[in-house]
């Protein structure tokens, strides 16, 4: 049913849909919407047969998540930003010990500074943890990608972080097909546990594993991950046959055919990226542009098939690996390996910042003619910049960073 | 309808307690009850009561991919007039832009008689927004009645999709009272335009 809703309320929406068992939550912006209308799903007696628990912190929402999912349960949470670090010890314990909970991100910067606004930086903070890692482009993917993410997950018996632009989706208000019960019962069958807590049937989960055998559990994890590789186009295609829509699925090009550059980038920057691509193929500019679904398993086989034709490729991220650069870059030119193509690392969109179609023409066209640096700061004010270094050379006590320069700026409240 | 016949960008100014972003929503709601594809988002600053707020609206034909703040909007939406003289409000706004300001008095007594000259007179309007609001709904929320001058001035929908979209947001007691408000900025507005299209 076509409904014109908030990002946040239509995630609810779909995982309402998926049946859930215990969502245990902790509020953090821009992620609450999500749980607190599923937390009035629950009170109001539209989502029944789940226990929606109030917990005191991200590392119990997580720990919860854990033990309800051990017992079998279907178990959902979400968060943010520095709530998931908060409970980085307990998401790394979910994908060690195999259990299928479904959480969304709704990706906000990590400070200090303290910042709300979106970037990737928390989901690629804990790429490594061992959940696969799905990117939103828009709200109606999004909502698909919940309903994806629970069947992988169960199916593998590994944990899926739903990532969706904080504020830029979750807060975004606009058009989504929320799909039936009907065509989400056909595609998510009932949850049947590899492993559970069982009273009938003891066992315990969670052994110690020593230099014996740790390597090879390790690597089961990883080799998990792979068959996601086949799982997940298999049911983005399944999906769409229930659901008469293309979603999710590893890697999508747009208008790559010919393409001399192209653009790889994950999340919803797609729709800005799209329009610019749309307006200099008018101008007869050979440009198209690669959307990275699936970051954990990430696709190499795939990017590399989808990249290998292009002279260029400019990996747009909002994301920082201070000290080396990019994340997603340094993952993409991987999959680049022995092939003469450039490539160029921007990174955008950081702490909310504003990724214009103005700035991105102005940054494809110097890529398409190779005036590109290969490392790039989208929009970065180099005089802000400047002025911060001149006062640290110039004196000792230059004080810290952040105040000085929201100063220098003349700002007393954020802006864009 | 724009320019291009794509995109329709609305900028809604306020401050926090205004309902500004929930006037984003609510024209977004009321041009999908057009069948159109509308995206409305907020600035996202942190939310405190007074503190400016800015959201915005786009209305296509076609599904909008756009994600950037729209800075070059079709029309421009001034919720509290006091804000004039704090945040470059007109930042962007092109001469050909619809421009509707919450307020008693014309564009020349705000002091905005230089800045409109190159405006097309028949896309600028002042509303008596918060008295409406006040009157009818017993809050100063100028934020549903300026809709209803913007469907008037603008022609982008219909008053009735605006009430609809309305109706299914707020408890039946207050829907009425802003439906009310709503028409009779809409009444207004349209009064207006006919006596400024007599006058020339």
């Amino acid at each position: 049913m076509l409904k014109q809703i908030e990002g946040s309320r239509a995630v609810a929406e779909a995982v309402a849909l998926c049946r859930p068992e215990v969502i245990c939550a902790y509020p953090i912006s821009p992620q609450t919407h999500i749980v607190e209308a599923l937390g009035a799903m629950v009170k109001g007696g539209e989502l029944q047969d789940c226990e929606f628990v109030n917990v005191e912190s991200e590392f119990a929402a997580m720990s919860v998540a854990i033990g309800a999912s051990a017992t079998g349960a279907r178990a959902y949470t979400a968060t943010a930003s520095q709530g998931l670090l908060f409970m980085a010890e307990a998401v790394y314990n979910a994908a060690g010990l195999g259990l299928p909970i479904v959480m969304t991100i709704a990706n906000r910067a990590i400070g200090a500074p303290i910042n709300i606004w979106n970037d990737h930086s928390d989901a690629m903070a804990l790429r490594d943890a061992g959940w696969l890692q799905l990117f939103a482009e828009t709200n109606q993917e999004a909502i698909d990608l919940h309903i994806q993410a629970f069947r992988l997950a169960e199916e593998l018996s590994l944990p899926v972080m739903v990532c969706m632009d904080g504020f830029i989706l979750t807060h975004a208000f606009e058009r989504v097909d929320i799909p039936t019960q009907k065509q989400v019962d056909a595609f998510l069958p009932t949850y049947a546990p590899r492993q559970m807590l069982d009273p009938a049937e003891p066992v315990s989960i969670g052994a110690m594993v020593g230099p014996e055998a740790f390597s090879e559990v390790r690597y089961l994890a990883h080799a998990k991950q792979l068959q996601a590789l086949s799982l997940i186009p298999e049911f983005a295609a399944e999906f769409a046959e229930i659901f008469g829509r293309d979603s999710g699925g590893l890697v999508r090009s747009y208008r790559c055919e010919g393409a001399e550059t192209i653009v790889v980038a994950m999340g919803s920057v797609l729709g800005t990226i799209k329009d610019v691509v749309d307006e200099m193929r008018d101008l007869g500019v050979s440009i198209g542009a690669l959307a990275i679904k699936a970051f954990r398993p990430f696709p190499l086989t795939e990017i590399r098939a989808a990249l290998q034709e292009a002279k260029r490729v400019v990996i747009l991220e909002k994301s920082l690996a201070v000290g080396i650069g990019g994340i997603l870059s340094t993952n993409v030119r991987m999959a680049l390996s022995h092939l003469n193509i450039h490539g160029y690392t921007v990174i955008a969109g950081l702490g909310g910042r504003a990724i214009t179609k103005a700035s991105l023409h102005r940054l494809f066209a110097e890529a398409h003619a190779e005036r590109l640096e290969h490392l790039t700061f989208l929009d970065l004010d180099q005089g802000l910049v400047e002025r911060v270094l001149e006062r640290e050379r110039s004196m000792r006590r230059s004080g810290p960073i952040a105040e000085s320069i929201l100063r220098d700026l003349g700002v007393v409240a954020a802006r864009l | 309808m724009d320019k291009r016949g794509m995109v329709f960008e609305v900028r809604i100014h306020g401050r926090g307690g205004q309902g500004v972003v929930s006037a984003a929503e609510l024209l977004a709601d009321a041009a999908f009850r057009e069948g159109r594809h509308a995206q409305a988002f907020p600035s996202f600053g942190s939310e405190r009561t007074g503190a400016p707020v800015v959201a915005f609206c786009r209305i296509s034909d076609r599904e909008i991919r756009l994600r950037e703040p729209v800075m070059h909007p079709d029309a421009l939406i001034i919720q509290d007039p006091t804000l004039l003289h704090q945040v470059d409000l007109f930042s962007g706004v092109p001469p050909g832009a619809y421009i509707l300001i919450n307020s008693t008095l014309g564009f020349a007594d705000l002091g905005l008689g230089d800045f409109i000259k190159d405006f097309d007179p028949r896309r600028l309007c002042t509303v008596p927004a918060t008295d409406l609001a006040l009157r009818h709904v017993g809050r100063p929320v100028p934020n549903v009645p300026l809709l209803g001058g913007f469907a008037a001035i603008s022609g982008m929908m219909h008053l009735a999709s605006v009430i609809s979209a309305i109706r299914d947001k707020f408890p039946p007691k207050v829907a009425a009272a802003n439906i009310a408000a709503a028409s009779e900025a809409f009444d207004g507005v349209i009064k207006s335009l006919a006596l400024e299209s007599f006058h020339a």
